[in-house]
This record gives structure tokens, sequence and C-alpha cells, in this order.
């Protein structure tokens, strides 16, 4: 996909009308993070049930339509999803960004992966893929209780 | 000026870029180069190469001479006293490293204060932020304008008794702010302080005196100037090469070498510690011949035409934002879009072959006193033509639509 295909799809879809764009009533996690070269920064808000499922998820923030796009993707995907399969899915989706030609997860349907495929079009774009990556880095964050801030300049 | 036939000049605009045209206004950042300036480069390392000032053989003596060369033609270039008023370093922000170490060094004590402005790039704060630790000093910002000017009066306020230093730009990468640096540097001297102006966006589009000036010390770059990368020059008065200390150690500077102590060489040796950037040095005579022979002057008439055009079509474009107003105005562009993010913007601009640049240019400083995390930044060259910016704008309202929808 090339990249104003990208655009065309996340902003019709995601970008003008985040999911899950809200600060999540009792959550139990967060964390912030922060691209300092484009000024993206996104705050992920869980709440996290007895059981270690995902019961709600959130985010606020502000960026670019690529940034904004993947925290809404992202947020719409883990609900509802356990610890393990969170940890399962942000590897997934980092090495399919990095280098892997797809998602490889068997916990999630052919439509979602497609949907998360389509932020792959940033690959040619190596500036841009911290705009992508930057709010899965913040949900492992809030899932490890760091309260490190995720600074996107601190990843290769 | 026929600028067809200055553009024929520059090889890359004979590619595509994703299959357009190159629409190229990113030469804030850094300019295109000549096919002179390239086959230089390529001449000197297949058929003169030899490292300079050292061996006595011919290769090492012609070597020398062009090497030298460059350095006069830069003086006559910026009007400089004397040759060993130029001094070559990997680029301008090794300049003002070198300008804030050696006189950080020997001049400045704890509770000192260095002016800078709230236009400076990172290149003209961060060098002196280093002495906030190592010498206990204070750096101050004189405030920019509602028009994103620096005004003498800005200066004349924020100079205080312990004032050392005052390090400004010339011309400001963001907002294109020409700052009146003359005034500035007779205001500073009747003060009896020296000035340093960072001349990164002055040097490739405005004439240059630096006697006229009368600044202590100008730092430029070369790549920005149709000249190779890795390379910046320092033009510093020769009263104070000679009273600051070395910067960098090594063979090349010094005279004499004892296990009981070391000799420094004369200028501009002094400052040119280990093997230099040989064949950018030598390449960038082209750069010099080449902006000689267009004129400074004609550039900075074809460029100021530009830019006022730039401003016209760019404000009858309602969903285009400017970033400043300055009555003197450089050839830089900046501005934002309602509702879409200057990276965004960049890379869609892109997809039509039209290169900007997005995001905070090295300035978070004024960045965060406009209240921006980024803005989109359109840099004019001497190549630019009036149907770049009409494709500029045209690819702006691209971006418009395909966010609109």
């Amino acid at each position: 996909m090339n990249l104003k295909e990208l655009y065309q799809e996340i902003i019709l879809d995601h970008g003008k009308n985040p999911r899950n764009l809200k600060k999540t009533e009792n959550f139990n996690k967060d964390a912030k993070g922060h691209n300092p070269l484009c000024g993206d920064k996104v705050h992920v808000f869980l709440k996290i049930d007895e059981n270690k499922n995902i019961s709600d998820i959130s985010f606020e923030g502000s960026g670019c339509a690529i940034s904004m796009a993947s925290a809404s993707i992202m947020t719409d995907l883990m609900k509802e999803k356990k610890e393990n399969e969170v940890k399962e899915l942000v590897d997934d989706f980092l090495k399919m960004i990095k280098d892997s030609p797809e998602m490889k997860s068997k916990i999630i349907s052919d439509d979602e992966k497609t949907k998360l495929m389509s932020l792959s079009g940033v690959k040619q774009y190596p500036m841009r893929v911290k705009c992508a990556t930057l709010a899965w880095h913040t949900l492992t964050s809030a899932m490890n209780n760091s309260q490190e801030e995720i600074n996107t300049e601190k990843f290769d | 000026m026929n600028i067809d036939n200055i553009k024929k000049q520059f090889p890359i605009f004979n590619n595509k870029v994703h299959n357009n045209d190159l629409v190229y206004l990113d030469s804030a950042n850094s300019s295109q180069k000549p096919q002179v300036v390239a086959d230089r480069i390529y001449d000197f390392y297949t058929k003169e190469f030899s490292n300079v000032g050292r061996s006595v053989h011919y290769l090492a003596v012609a070597a020398t001479n062009l090497y030298e060369n460059t350095r006069s033609m830069m003086q006559k270039y910026i009007n400089a006293k004397d040759p060993n008023e130029i001094v070559f370093t990997k680029g301008a922000t090794e300049a003002i490293n070198l300008v804030a170490n050696t006189f950080g060094q020997k001049f400045l004590e704890e509770g000192d204060e260095i002016l800078l402005t709230e236009l400076e790039h990172h290149s003209n704060y961060v060098p002196w932020h280093y002495l906030r630790k190592l010498k206990g000093i204070k750096i101050n910002f004189a405030e920019i304008n509602n028009d994103g000017e620096i005004t003498i009066e800005s200066i004349e306020k924020s100079i205080t008794p312990k004032t050392k230093m005052i390090a400004i730009t010339h011309l400001s990468n963001v907002t294109g702010a020409i700052l009146p640096i003359k005034e500035i540097t007779s205001l500073a001297h009747s003060k009896n302080i020296p000035i340093l102006i960072d001349g990164c966006q002055g040097a490739p589009h405005l004439k240059l005196d630096m006697q006229d000036i009368d600044c202590d010390f100008y730092a430029i770059s070369c790549h920005k100037m149709y000249g190779p990368t890795g390379l910046g020059v320092l033009y510093a008065k020769k009263k104070w090469l000679e009273a600051l200390p070395p910067y960098q150690g090594g063979g090349g500077m010094i005279r004499e070498v004892k296990k009981e102590g070391i000799s420094f060489g004369d200028l501009p040796n002094k400052y040119e510690a280990g093997t230099m950037a040989t064949a950018q040095v030598i390449a960038f005579g082209e750069s010099i011949k080449f902006l000689n022979q267009i004129g400074i002057e004609n550039i900075e008439k074809h460029e100021s035409e530009l830019t006022k055009y730039g401003e016209e079509v760019l404000r009858k474009n309602n969903s285009v934002k400017l970033v400043g107003n300055p009555k003197n105005k450089g050839s830089v562009l900046s501005f934002t879009l309602d509702g879409i993010h200057a990276h965004d913007i960049a890379t869609i601009l892109d997809e039509d072959g039209v290169a900007i640049r997005a995001g905070h240019h090295c300035c978070q400083i004024l960045h965060d006193k406009l209240g921006l995390t980024a803005t989109a930044r359109a840099s004019l060259g001497v190549y630019n033509t009036k149907e770049d910016l009409d494709k500029l704008n045209e690819s702006i309202n691209n971006c418009k639509k395909i966010f609109d929808r």
C-alpha cells in the first residue's frame, strides 16, 4: 500500500473520528508517551479486572494522523484481551512495522489483521515509524506499571 | 538572470520523485549542489588528491594551494580583512561550539550572562548551554514581537551589566526575520560586548561584508551555500583568534611538541587540527564561483520576489496560516494548516514531489513561544520559480481534500 492510500484509509476510518478518545473512569493503569521530534503525545488508560483482562482501554492525546489512527486502532483491538495476549499483539505489531511482511498472531481476526496492516505503509518512511508505534510502546509501559514517560527517541 | 539555465546546472532536477518533477523547497535545511561542485570533488579525488599542509611533494603542494585558494576566495566573498580570519570547521555547528568553548574557557566566570534570542536554532543555544554547568553562567533570551521579529529594542532591553557575549541569528530559519545585525553589533560594541552572528541562513541569501557589519564572529554553513556537507566556516576577527586558546588538539595545529610542553601554530592552523575536509574545501571554491557568477545581489532580488509571491499565494489560501510576519523577511515560508499535523502535510506533499520540512526546525524555544508543536516550512533557493510555489499551493489543496472528505 502506498502512503497516499494509507492516509485515505486511516483518515476515513480513524483519523477524523478516533475511537476511545477519552479517559477511562476508574482506570488502574496508565502511561504517557511523547515523540519530541513530531510533538505527538499520547496518554493510555487501562482498566484491568481481577482476571487480568482489559475491561476498558482509552487514550488522550494529540499528534499527526498516523499516531492518532494507530492509537485508535490499538485501543479498539485490545478491549477484552488478556494480559499475555496484549503482549503477544504488541510484539507482533512492532515486528510487522519493523520487518515482518504480516501479522502472525492467531488471536485476532483477518479483518483486524487487515486494519493493522494498513499501517504498514509507514515502513517505507523510517521517520514516520515512530508515529505508528508510539501508542503501542506506551501501552507496554502502562502494563508494566512503568512510571517513566515513553520517549520515542529512546528506541532504535 | 535566467532561472532555467541556473536550474540546468543542478543535476538533481533530472530525477523524478514519486514520478513527479522535483519541487525542492527545503534549501534552508540544505541546498542542492551544482554539477561543478560534484565534479570538483570527483576530480580532486581522481586526479589531484593529496593531504595538505604537510608533505612537500608535487601533489601536496598543489592541493595545499587549492585549499588555501578557497580560504582567500571566502575572505573576499565576505570581505574579511585577512585570509587568516577564515577558519574551516566541520560545519556552522562546530564554528559556534569553537567560540562557545574557547571564549567560555578564557573569559567567562560564574554569574556571567550570554544573550541569545528566542529565534535561535539549537546550534546557537546548546553550545552555550554547556557553559551553564561548566562555568555557572546564565543564558538570557531576547523576546520576539508579534510578527516574529527581533528588534534592536528587544536586544537593548535584555542587555545587563553581566552580559559578556551576544549570539544571534542573522536570519530566522522559521519566521524568516532578518535581524538588524549591523545596528545590534554597534549597540553591543558600545557596551563593550562581543557579538557572534549565526549566519547559516544569512550567508546563502544575503550580501555579506564583515568589515561593514563589524561583528566579532560569523558562523557559516557551506552545505546551505550550494557547497559540500561536512564543512563550515568561522569568520572571527584576528584579535579574537589570537586571544582565544585552541579548540581541538592534534596534528597540523602545533609548532613544537616536547615531552614537557607544546607550542601552537600560527593562524589559521591553530584552529584546524587534524586532516581537514580537504576535498570539500576545494569543491566549496566552486560554490563561491557559482554564487559570484550569478551575483549575490541578483540572488537576493530573485529570492525576495519569490518570497513575496509565495506569501501572496499562501495568504490567498484560506486554510494556510503563515508563521511570523516580519517586515524584512528572508526566503522562508513557515505555515500551519488547521486540523492537519505538519508531518502529515510533509508526507502528503512528498507524494506530489514537493519537498518541504516539517517539525520544529531545531527551534523548540521558538515553537514553545508560538504555542505550536510543529510547523511546515517551504524555503527557497536560487533554482526556485513561481511555478514551484504554485505547485506547493496546489499540493496543499490536495492535502486539504484528503483530510476534508
